[in-house]
Parts: C-alpha cells; sequence; structure tokens
C-alpha cells in the first residue's frame, strides 16, 4: 500500500469475549443465546432495588485458565470495581468490572503471519466483567425497546499493547486468542453471536516518531474479515487528514459492514469520566497457588502442542498440521474422522480439499458442517476398503452434503455404487472392450502403450465409474500383452 | 388487655404459649392504636391490617397445631426499606411511591419463617439519608415523646412505632446511627450488630460498605431474640458472614462482674449535652455497682469520622441511586423527548433534596482528580479509625459513651443547617465506618426527653454487649419508661 512507505500503523486490541458459563456472572439466570427478550433477566440482572451480585464461581477457573494460556501473572487478590455511566441497557446505572487489580496481568502471544514469519505481542492485562443489556432501535415507534437477557452475561476483556504494525497482524493476534479461548473452554467462540468481539485502538504516525498518535477506536467488530477492512478504512482515513494538514480526533468509532466505512459514534473529549471505585459489594477475589496448580493440571492441549502432535503421530506437513489445528472443532472434526477410518492421509486430503472448500465458499463454520466427522470418516473407510472407488466417493461426499445421502454404506447399496470387483465379471467387460475396438488393440500392440488409458477409461465408463481401477489395469494389461 | 403494647416479646410469647391471649387478639389490639395514633405520629408509610389479621389467625392456628417460637404470632413493623413480596417498598422516596417488591429480604423471610406478622413499613428518610425523618416523601413521623420533636433518623416511623406500643418490635437499618439515633431519641433498645452479620439482600442500599440492618425493641432481652432469627450467612449476600449465629440470649442473664468498660474522653467534649452528660455519668456509675470495672479510653481519631463518613457514603449511594433511572421501575417523568430526558427528568423529579445532594457530593468525590483527595483519603481515615477501636479493644470489653449528643431536637429546628444535622451522629457513626456492633439503650432523661447510652464492642461480640445491656435494664427501670401520648387514648400512657 501507498501509505506504508512514510506512515507506520499501531494497532492496541481490546478483546471482549463471552465467557461459556451457565449462568451469569453475577447471577443464577442463564446464557443461553436467542432466547426471547428479556426472558432471562432475573431481578439481579434487572438492578432491582436491594438485589446483591454474587460472583459465579466458574468464571475464575476460566479466566486463570486463560492466564495460564498466555504464560501471565495470575492476580491471587484481584478486585472488582464499578464503572458508573448511564445507559438505558446498563440496569445498574453501573458496570461491574476491574480496573486497578484485573485477574490477569501480562502474558505473550505468539503470532504468525502469511509470509511466515512470526511476532510476539504482548497482553497488558484481562479483566473480568458484565455485559450491558441491547438497546433495539428498530420496530418501536420513536421509542428504544430494551433486552437485557444479555446484561451479566460474563465477559473476559483481553486488552493488548499497540505492539501490532498492521490489519494482518491484528487479524492474526485476534484468531490467535479466538483459538486459544475455544481451545481452553474458555469461550465457544460464535462470533455471529457476539461471544468474541474486538475494539480497535488506531492510530498512526511517521516512521521514527517516539510518541504516539491521536488514536481512534471503532468498537464491537465481530469478523476477522470487518475487523481487517475497519483497520485499514480506518489506517487510510487518519493518512488523508494527516496529510491534508487536519488533526485525528479521538473518539470512538463504529464499522459499518454493509458501507464498508467507520463512522464516529462519540467523542471522547466530551466523554463521561467513569468514577470507577472498589465494588462494595463484593469482595476481593483471592485464590492461592494450590488453585493455579489445579487450573493448569487440568488444561487441554494447546494449539501449538496439538500442532506437534499431528506432525508426530500422523506424519503430517507443519503446514497442513497448523491448519488442521487452527481451530478446536476442526482439529477434533480430524481426529474423530482418522479414528473411523484408520488413515490419517485421506482423512487430511478430504477435509482440506473438499470439506473446507466447501464449509469456505458458504460460509459455514465446521460445527455447523453439513458432513458429520462420522460419515465423512466411514466414507473415507469405504473408499480405502475397496468398497467404491474414489470417484464414486467424491459423488457420495456431495450427496452427504446435500442431505440426499445419511448413512453411508445405506445409500452406496441402493445407488448401487459399489465398485466392481467380481473378476468374471470384469474379464467379460474388458473381453467385449478388445473385440470392440481392433484398431486400438492393433496400435498398442503395435507399441503405443499409451493406449492402455483408453482401454482402462472404456471400462469405466461401462460400469459407470464402478470397476475396481486396481483390477482393471491388471486384466486389460494381461489381455493386451497376453 | 389494657396493657398489651407495652409487654416485651418475651412476655408476650410466654403470654400466647399458655394461652392468656391470642396472636390475632394482639394484632388486633396493635391496629387499633395504629388508627388511633397514626395519625399524630406519622409512623407508617403502609399497613397490612386484613393481612396482618389472618397471618395472626394462621400463627395462633400453628400454635394450636403443635408450634412455638419466641416470634410466633408476633406482630412487628418493617422498615420501609426491607423490600416486601407483593407490597409497595417506598425507601420513604417519592421515586418508589409505585414500585412493589417481586420478593421478600432474606431478613423478611427469616422474620416471617419464625412466625413475625408483618404489621406495616415504618417511615424514613428517603433512601435512609437523614438523621430526622423529615426527609421522607411521605411526611415526618414524630416523636411520641413530643409531636413537636423529630424521631430521629433514618429508622425514625420503627423507632416512633416501637415506643408508641404500635408493634411489639421493629426492623432498621443503621448505616452512620441510623437504628442507634432514633432509639435514643425515643426512649427504647436499638442494635447495630456487626457488619455482615444480617444480610444485606433485599434492602433497598444507601451505602453497601456501611449498611445494617437490626432490631429496635423495649429491652435487649427482645433484641437478642429478634438478632437470633434476622441473623445468619446468606449466599446471597458476598459480605455476610460465614459464622454460625449463636444464641445470643444463653448468657444474657450473667454477672457483668469484671466486665472491662472503657468510656471514650473525646465523646464528652465541647457538644455534648449538659444533661446527657449526666445521665450518662450515672449510667456509669450503675454499671459500676453492677461489678464493671471503668477506665478512660481514647479514640483519637473520631473528630474525623463525620467527615470521612460524609464522602464514603455519599460516594457509594451516587452509583447505589444509579438505577433510579425511570426506565425499568419508580418514577417516570411525563413525555420525555428522548433518552437524556427521560433520566434526567425521572432523577429530579423522584429524589428530594438530601437525596440529590448526597448524591451530588458523592459524585463529585469519585470524580477524575478529586478521588485521591476525598474517596482514598477518606478511605485511609477509615482504616485509622478502625484501628483505633481495635487497639483500645484490647484493653476494654466494651465501650461506653452517649449515642447523641442532644436530645430529639424540634422539627424544622435543623432543617437549614445540614452539618449541625449530621453531627447528631457524630458518636454513632465511627462504629459503621469500623464494622463493629453497638447498642443504644434507654438511661435517663434530659429535658423531659429520653436520653441514650451507646455500648460498642469488638467484632462478633453481640452476646457480651446483649449481657451488659440486659443487666443495666435490670438494674435500671428506663426502658420501661412510655411516652404519655396525646389524643384519647384511655389505655395508652404510662
Amino acid at each position: 500500500m501507498s501509505h506504508s512507505e512514510e506512515w507506520e500503523v499501531v494497532i492496541g486490541l481490546e478483546i471482549h469475549t463471552q465467557l461459556s458459563t451457565q449462568s451469569k456472572i453475577f447471577s443464577g439466570a442463564s446464557t443461553q443465546f436467542g432466547a426471547e427478550p428479556n426472558t432471562q433477566a432475573c431481578a439481579i440482572d434487572l438492578g432491582m432495588p436491594g438485589v446483591l451480585p454474587v460472583v459465579n464461581a466458574a468464571v475464575y477457573r476460566k479466566a486463570v485458565a486463560f492466564g495460564l494460556g498466555i504464560g501471565a501473572e495470575i492476580n491471587k487478590r484481584s478486585v472488582f470495581d464499578r464503572k458508573n455511566y448511564f445507559y438505558p441497557d446498563l440496569p445498574k446505572g453501573y458496570q461491574i468490572t476491574q480496573l486497578e487489580s484485573p485477574i490477569v496481568m501480562g502474558g505473550q502471544v505468539e503470532i504468525v503471519l502469511n509470509d511466515g514469519s512470526s511476532k510476539l505481542i504482548n497482553v497488558t492485562r484481562a479483566h473480568l466483567e458484565e455485559d450491558a443489556g441491547k438497546s433495539l432501535h428498530e420496530n418501536y415507534h420513536n421509542q428504544t425497546g430494551i433486552d437485557l437477557n444479555r446484561a451479566g452475561t460474563p465477559l473476559l476483556e483481553i486488552v493488548s499493547e499497540p505492539e501490532m504494525r498492521s490489519a494482518e497482524e491484528a487479524v492474526a493476534y485476534a484468531r490467535y486468542i479466538h483459538q486459544l479461548v475455544t481451545y481452553l473452554g474458555v469461550s465457544d467462540g460464535n462470533m455471529s453471536e457476539g461471544s468474541l468481539r474486538c475494539d480497535a485502538n488506531v492510530s498512526i504516525r511517521k516512521y521514527g516518531q517516539q510518541e504516539l498518535g491521536t488514536r481512534t477506536e471503532t468498537k464491537n467488530v465481530n469478523s476477522f474479515r470487518f475487523l481487517e477492512a475497519a483497520i485499514n478504512f480506518e489506517v487510510e482515513r487518519q493518512i488523508a487528514i494527516l496529510e491534508s494538514g487536519g488533526r485525528v480526533v479521538q473518539e470512538t468509532r463504529l464499522y459499518d459492514a454493509a458501507k464498508n466505512e467507520t463512522r464516529s459514534m462519540r467523542s471522547k473529549e466530551t466523554a463521561t469520566d467513569y468514577r470507577y471505585f472498589p465494588e462494595p459489594d463484593l469482595l476481593p477475589i483471592v485464590i492461592d497457588d494450590a488453585y493455579i496448580d489445579a487450573v493448569r493440571a487440568e488444561m487441554p492441549e494447546l494449539p501449538a502442542q496439538r500442532t506437534g502432535r499431528f506432525v508426530e503421530q500422523y506424519k503430517l506437513s507443519e503446514v497442513d498440521a497448523a491448519l488442521l489445528s487452527s481451530n478446536l472443532e476442526l482439529a477434533n472434526y480430524f481426529e474423530e474422522v482418522t479414528a473411523i477410518c484408520g488413515d490419517p492421509k485421506p482423512a487430511s486430503n478430504w477435509i482440506r480439499v473438499e470439506l473446507l472448500g466447501l464449509l469456505n465458499r458458504d460460509d459455514i463454520a465446521i460445527s455447523q458442517s453439513p458432513l458429520s466427522s462420522a460419515q465423512l470418516g466411514k466414507l473415507i473407510q469405504r473408499i480405502l476398503d475397496d468398497t467404491i472407488s474414489g470417484k464414486i466417493g467424491k459423488q457420495v461426499f456431495e450427496a452427504l452434503w446435500q442431505g440426499i445421502a445419511n448413512d453411508v454404506d445405506e445409500y452406496v447399496e441402493k445407488a448401487g455404487l459399489k465398485q466392481v470387483s467380481d473378476s468374471g465379471e470384469l474379464e467379460a467387460i474388458v473381453d467385449k472392450i478388445i473385440a470392440d475396438n481392433p484398431g486400438q488393440v492393433e496400435q498398442f500392440r503395435a507399441g503405443k502403450t499409451k493406449l492402455m488409458g483408453f482401454f482402462v477409461g472404456q471400462v469405466m465408463k461401462e460400469t459407470q465409474g464402478k470397476a475396481n481401477p486396481k483390477q482393471v489395469n491388471a486384466l486389460v494389461s494381461s489381455k493386451l500383452n497376453g | 388487655m389494657t396493657d398489651l403494647h407495652s409487654k416485651t416479646i418475651k412476655e408476650i410469647s410466654a403470654d400466647l404459649e399458655k394461652g392468656a391471649y391470642s396472636s390475632k387478639e394482639l394484632t388486633c389490639h396493635f391496629l387499633e392504636r395504629i388508627e388511633r395514633h397514626e395519625p399524630n405520629l406519622n409512623s407508617f408509610i403502609s399497613t397490612f391490617p386484613e393481612q396482618a389479621i389472618a397471618l395472626a389467625q394462621q400463627s395462633d392456628e400453628k400454635r394450636k397445631a403443635g408450634s412455638s417460637g419466641a416470634l410466633l404470632g408476633i406482630p412487628i413493623a418493617h422498615k420501609d426499606i426491607f423490600c416486601t413480596k407483593g407490597q409497595r417498598t417506598t425507601a420513604g422516596s417519592k421515586m418508589l411511591e409505585n414500585f412493589v417488591s417481586p420478593y421478600d429480604a432474606t431478613v423478611i423471610e427469616n422474620l416471617n419463617a419464625a412466625g413475625t406478622i408483618n404489621i406495616g413499613k415504618a417511615n424514613m428518610d428517603e433512601f435512609a439519608m437523614g438523621s430526622s425523618n423529615e426527609h421522607s416523601a411521605y411526611g415526618n413521623a414524630q416523636n411520641p415523646w413530643d409531636l413537636a420533636r423529630v424521631p430521629g433518623g433514618s429508622s425514625g416511623g420503627s423507632a416512633a412505632a416501637v415506643s408508641a406500643g404500635l408493634c411489639a418490635a421493629a426492623t432498621g437499618t443503621d448505616t452512620g446511627g441510623s437504628i442507634r439515633q432514633p432509639a435514643a431519641f425515643c426512649g427504647v433498645t436499638g442494635l447495630k450488630p456487626t457488619y455482615g452479620r444480617i444480610s444485606r439482600y433485599g434492602i433497598i442500599a444507601f451505602a453497601s460498605s456501611l449498611d445494617q440492618a437490626g432490631p429496635i425493641t423495649r429491652t435487649a432481652e427482645d433484641a437478642a431474640i429478634m438478632l437470633e432469627t434476622m441473623a445468619g450467612y446468606d449466599p446471597k449476600d458476598s459480605t455476610s458472614i460465614k459464622q454460625p449465629v449463636p444464641n445470643y440470649s444463653a448468657n444474657i442473664n450473667d454477672s457483668i462482674e469484671g466486665l472491662r468498660v472503657g468510656v471514650c474522653k473525646e465523646y464528652f467534649a465541647d457538644g455534648l449535652d449538659r444533661d446527657i452528660e449526666a445521665a450518662i455519668q450515672n449510667a456509669v456509675k450503675e454499671l459500676e455497682k453492677l461489678g464493671a470495672e471503668i477506665s478512660e479510653i481514647s479514640l483519637p481519631n473520631t473528630k474525623h469520622a463525620v467527615p470521612a463518613y460524609y464522602v464514603i457514603a455519599p460516594a457509594e449511594c451516587s452509583a447505589n441511586l444509579s438505577r433510579y433511572d425511570g426506565v425499568r421501575f419508580g418514577h417516570r417523568c411525563e413525555d420525555p423527548v428522548d433518552i437524556s430526558d427521560l433520566i434526567k427528568r425521572s432523577r429530579s423529579e423522584g429524589f428530594g433534596d438530601e437525596v440529590k445532594s448526597r448524591i451530588m457530593a458523592g459524585t463529585f468525590a469519585l470524580s477524575a482528580g478529586y478521588y485521591d483527595a476525598y474517596y482514598r483519603k477518606a478511605q485511609q481515615i477509615r482504616r485509622l479509625i478502625k484501628d483505633d477501636f481495635l487497639q483500645v479493644f484490647n484493653d476494654v470489653d466494651l465501650i461506653l459513651g452517649p449515642t447523641t449528643p442532644s436530645p430529639a431536637f424540634k422539627i424544622g429546628e435543623k432543617s437549614n443547617d445540614p452539618v449541625s444535622m449530621y453531627l447528631e451522629d457524630i458518636y454513632t457513626i465511627s462504629v459503621n465506618l469500623a464494622g463493629l456492633p453497638a447498642i443504644s439503650v434507654p438511661a435517663g432523661m434530659a429535658h423531659g426527653l429520653p436520653v441514650g447510652m451507646q455500648l460498642i464492642g469488638p467484632y462478633h461480640s453481640e452476646a457480651k454487649i446483649l449481657n451488659a445491656a440486659h443487666q443495666f435494664q435490670q438494674a435500671t427501670d428506663w426502658h420501661l419508661k412510655s411516652p404519655a401520648l396525646a389524643g384519647a387514648d384511655k389505655t395508652g400512657g404510662s
């Protein structure tokens, strides 16, 4: 890009990840997504007079697991604070969060870029807080609807140092965090349901300049594609302002995906003073070494470890192993398929080439794949045991994808797709082909051995692709040479 | 039946057990007195006569079926700061004029389970902010000893109702003296337990780190009975203490021979009414006669308590009261033009002046640039005050002093002088800042008005405090005095 010559881009990310707990951070109400408005908000979530918060102990464990996952220091005495501001979907008029003593301090993430290089990004902190509700502006004539189902959903806000220098780096960092929180079971990572939302702090400065430029904060970006687009838009916008002699205003902006642009939400210069102070309704979270050790002992395999194991155990290439372990569900899917079909190589190939091709084309997450790992595993197994040919395999795959087929064996049987391996039956067909093509036979015998493919092709055509190719090869070869 | 209303819980309980009268008769008696005296006293915001009678009948049936219990069938009043399910709960504010609570506070659950009869919701200063009950949106309650005077606050309605014999006991809350000061002004017994001893769940919050519920009763013995039911760990309140509730009555009759009582010299400085001082000195002599060892002690940071309190309490209240925005419940202004107008106007209309001034003071104290100078500094002072107490409790068992510097003042007398009003709580506030338990018991008269003596103890020393207070009440009769109520009440009076 043109600007890279002169302007250095500085990006820091604040990632809000919803912790996958059954109930809310300070109440017993369910956190299930998608319920009717206000059916999952109890008296505590509504901020009724007299109610008190009680911390859901499951959130500490998740926060500590995340901290250990990035090699951070775990704060053994972290404190909740109140952040005060009025907003109709913030029931208490304050958000319970952690300011001075967050539960996770420091830590590092290694990101890998497209050119294969890697870079360390420092994490400043990660703290626990409650989510707000939602304001619904549509469908209410001149009024605003408030849905408090989300109010009180536990969040871990992960704050990075401003160490990313391009949208690519920011996306790689966000992807890594997403990968880590899903691997750890800290979050379901479902971005379309808002389980992972990024606030991008973006500023630019001339190369060599020490002090940071004025930053803007683009809030609530909920896809990696939008994150990249929002940052790039913001960079171009800031360059245009500075190059025309203007001044970047420190403000909160919103990314509009439909128009691919960021828009000003409110200026920080007139923003509220949040008047933080320690939450008197809650005691500090006190945890000891034994607790941290217990969480560490239960830590699942992390992404890098899994990649290594895939190379070691399944003899996959580094690149294929990294791709297949890039996401917890995909890695599990691969291992399930391999366990059923018994061979990691075709499992890897089918998943990477066929399955991911279609999933990416249709923008479907692996968790929503129309093909289950059991189905794909069975399909590959039937190719490996010569029940069907690879070519027919693709046909069955398509049928499974479209939902025409359900059980692989049943479908193969019903559609008559079984490979013809009966040597008597095949021999008759080969004899017929040889008899029908005397000219080609003569040429072959004259030394034009390339015609081997022609004969095999004719047999496959005759059997509608069901013939066992190895067997056909052997038969044709022995007949012509014999 | 004529003196039913001046009986203690202990006495009533024994009477009910032996069938001298029924809970229904008792409840009706209190309801009649409420009807007769409420026009003068205004100690209730809401009463529930039919419900109370129905509950009393139920408790009589339960007793017939073999149930018993010290509180079964006892009619009591609840400060209108406790959420009671299906009933209007106003916290003395216009903001909650139409708020019907969907749930019971834990204290209410506990007392209901013990069989008490909820006779009504007592008047109070708005959101418990005040020392006179003049800040109630429902008109001020009057002092039964002199209707021209305040009953104290913020639990003024509770203290007035017990003093006037409109109920056997009442609940209150104490953030800076709100149980003890009205108890002193109305000549009844008021106990503020250790912070965390009683669950705050369902108590409309004023200042979370200071608020604590407690009983207002005729005697220390009754306070022990009430406390035993009100107290206990509650998983719904993270700040409630995980400790079993002792039997507070078990050692109440023990001798206080050898009890080390420290008289705090700072509590006898300028500003203390001469007659109150004399009454307290007499009380000291009385305790000495009972075998207590009296010594003088010093709490040097006492003078900083009121300023520190008036930073911390408003700071916490400024956040606690943010939920009253007109969006989900409570007062909402007419025809708001936008969300900002809705919130601003609903709050401007719903809150009274005292509440507004405290919200503003607290908002200021927490503001960027002022936090360190006010809030942080006040928390440091709080620690010093606590340390003073802990130091003194190395040498004494209890600390003694007056509850208030002067007796009940005239309605309107201090309305325009908030600082003088705030100084009413000078002896009580430091106890809340330290989170300690303390009681106020009647200990004499000054200018024809009751005088309260305060006994402060270390954490979880409620049993010791109640023991000392009970022994004092066994030796004196100040707590037996009751106001000669105005109005055509032949059965009332002393």
